[in-house]
């Protein structure tokens, strides 16, 4: 257990280098603490036993998760790198993080108080990125069905000479009639064209 | 207006009776629209369930019993209504040792444990390095059970690690561990790979080793008694439409889709036929009920079952045993079972508890409607577990 005294030891399991920076920089903000990352599962282990943290953030999404608990149960004397487990100082606290997305281990006898600064600038900063990340796949898949929309009238334009509005037109007709999204009519009919070719 | 419940489940063969609630309509033939929600971890579907996001789930069998006697992250009061599986799981190694330990000989019988086992600790370098999913789970319970009775010491010459099954084949083929124990379809996918060969189904260790189970926290049970017993009633109706092999085919294309497990439907088909491709060479071999959903009473939950695990785990942990045993009585939940099923007619076992492996055979049980058969559910090694005197 560390003394109060002592600066905070907190690892980031988080293979991802941007993401990883952010969270390094959001949790520097917030107090002074000692932040390192972890990329790698694999050795995971050793480099839980040389930085000896006080907290453990981890993405909740990040099936390495497991392997944490594991090591905080090991059975193997020779393996227990970590006595940490899923803080539960504060019920609504770690609701609120794993709303966020993010899961937090903490060492025994960890009091509340210390805790509180890294997970509030941990969740803080989880909330933007997976707003953010949503975002990016709301755009993405827009972009995606756009093109999609925009074959689909192609094929229609060419194999029934119409216009490109009036192709238009028959795509959401029948996507109101069938009562589907205009993106799945269109994806059905770019389908059906390619296994006929 | 249907009600909606929230359910965790990890992308395996075994969250089939969810899967099927969900898909052929038993849980709206109750009223229940059910959220499937895919888990990236035990951990976090646990957790998910024990701060109350998720309503019930897919859990490994001794995960809910380890959470009551307070090991592991956010201990919490379980409950289990209903086991969803029995068996299903695979032990491989990789080719190079299973290579070696033909060499050593070994019994052409795929279910010959103890063989098959001594191969293994004379022809590997010990400490033995086996992965399984989870700490709590019926793969670590069956490795422990299997390999100690042979006359491995854990942990000295036996270190069970903790590797998600989608990285099992990877974590094989950069040598972090020698074997594994793993649900399928990641057997068969390591087998694909080239890097692994199956060397033993699960049940060949325990013929009926409840694997996975329908959990949910004790005070929900309590609180939504009315909820639960329609999921109950919605789940133990899929896993009998399971059991049916006419209808595995259909299941299996079921899972295989991509918001399921999103693997090719014929190496899901394996599991269900008991037939599977243990190695490279394509080789066949069949393990007898390798993985049952309803059979000889699956869906019941023994509170012996529960005693078995939290027997284990108490000599593994340090705890005291017989405040273990009693924790696990309140997990597994014969009476809610009995409560819930027994209007419909369900053949219910006369006993709640039983002896765990003294089944060799299929044999006639006292019952309600006096048609139900149990066993076998013998250990490799026949030795016989009574709950009374763990």
């Amino acid at each position: 257990m560390s003394q109060p005294s002592q600066v905070l030891r907190v690892a980031v399991v988080e293979a991802h280098v941007e993401r990883a920076h952010q969270f390094v920089d959001a949790l520097r903000e917030a107090g002074d603490f000692e932040v390192s990352v972890i990329g790698d599962a694999t050795g995971l282990a050793r480099r839980l036993a040389v930085i000896d943290p006080d907290v453990v953030l981890i993405d909740i999404e990040n099936p390495d998760r497991d392997v944490l608990e594991g090591l905080a149960h090991a059975s193997s004397a020779t393996e227990r790198a970590v006595a940490m487990f899923v803080d539960r100082t504060d019920d609504a606290m770690t609701t609120a993080a794993i709303e966020a997305g993010i899961s937090a281990y903490v060492v025994d006898g960890l009091r509340k108080e210390r805790i509180k600064p890294v997970l509030d600038a941990a969740i803080a900063r989880f909330k933007m990125v997976s707003r953010m990340r949503r975002e990016l796949e709301a755009t993405k898949a827009a972009l995606v069905e756009r093109k999609t929309v925009d074959r689909a009238k192609g094929l229609l334009m060419a194999a029934r000479g119409l216009s490109e509005d009036e192709a238009y037109a028959l795509l959401r007709r029948t996507a109101m009639d069938q009562k589907k999204k205009i993106g799945e009519v269109a994806a059905a009919l770019v389908t059906a064209a390619d296994l006929l070719k | 207006m249907s009600d909606t419940l929230e359910i965790g489940y990890i992308p395996l063969v075994d969250a089939a009776p969810l899967i099927i609630a969900a898909e052929i309509g038993f849980a709206a033939e109750e009223g229940l629209s059910l959220v499937l929600r895919r888990e990236p971890s035990w951990s976090s579907l646990r957790d998910k369930l024990a701060l109350g996001t998720l309503h019930a789930a897919h859990m490994l069998s001794p995960l809910p019993v380890a959470m009551s006697m307070g090991l592991g992250g956010l201990p919490t009061p379980m409950a289990v209504p209903l086991v969803l599986s029995v068996n299903g799981t695979v032990v491989g190694v990789s080719p190079d040792l299973a290579a070696a330990m033909r060499q050593r000989g070994i019994s052409g019988d795929f279910m010959a444990a103890a063989s098959v086992g001594r191969a293994l600790i004379e022809t590997a370098s010990l400490p033995l390095r086996v992965g399984v999913p989870f700490p709590f789970s019926m793969h670590a319970e069956l490795l422990y059970y299997w390999l100690g009775t042979l006359g491995l010491q854990a942990p000295q010459q036996l270190l069970v690690r903790t590797v998600p099954p989608p990285r099992m084949a990877e974590a094989m083929e950069a040598g972090e561990i020698d074997a594994f124990c793993v649900g399928e379809p990641w057997g068969s996918i390591a087998v694909g790979k080239g890097v692994a060969e199956i060397m033993l189904p699960g049940c060949a260790i325990w013929r009926f080793a409840p694997e996975k189970v329908l959990a949910m926290r004790r005070d929900w049970l309590e609180r939504e008694g009315g909820l639960a017993a329609r999921l109950v009633r919605a789940v133990w109706r899929a896993g009998r439409w399971l059991a049916d092999p006419a209808h595995h085919m259909a299941a299996s294309e079921i899972l295989a889709r991509q918001q399921y497990l999103d693997v090719a439907a014929e190496v899901i088909e394996r599991s269900f036929s008991g037939r599977l491709t243990v190695n490279a060479e394509a080789s066949a071999r069949r393990a007898p009920r390798f993985l049952a959903f309803a059979e000889a009473a699956a869906q019941f939950p023994w509170r012996s079952q529960a005693v078995w695990m939290a027997s284990r785990l108490a000599r593994r942990t340090g705890l005291d045993p017989d405040e273990a045993a009693l924790a696990a009585r309140a997990v597994y939940r014969p009476d809610v079972f009995r409560e819930l099923l027994g209007p419909l007619g369900v053949d219910l076992p006369g006993a709640s508890e039983k002896l765990e492996g003294a089944l060799q055979d299929e044999i006639p049980v006292a019952s309600s409607g006096g048609r139900l058969f149990l066993g076998p559910d013998c250990f490799f090694d026949g030795q016989i577990f009574d709950p009374n005197a763990p």
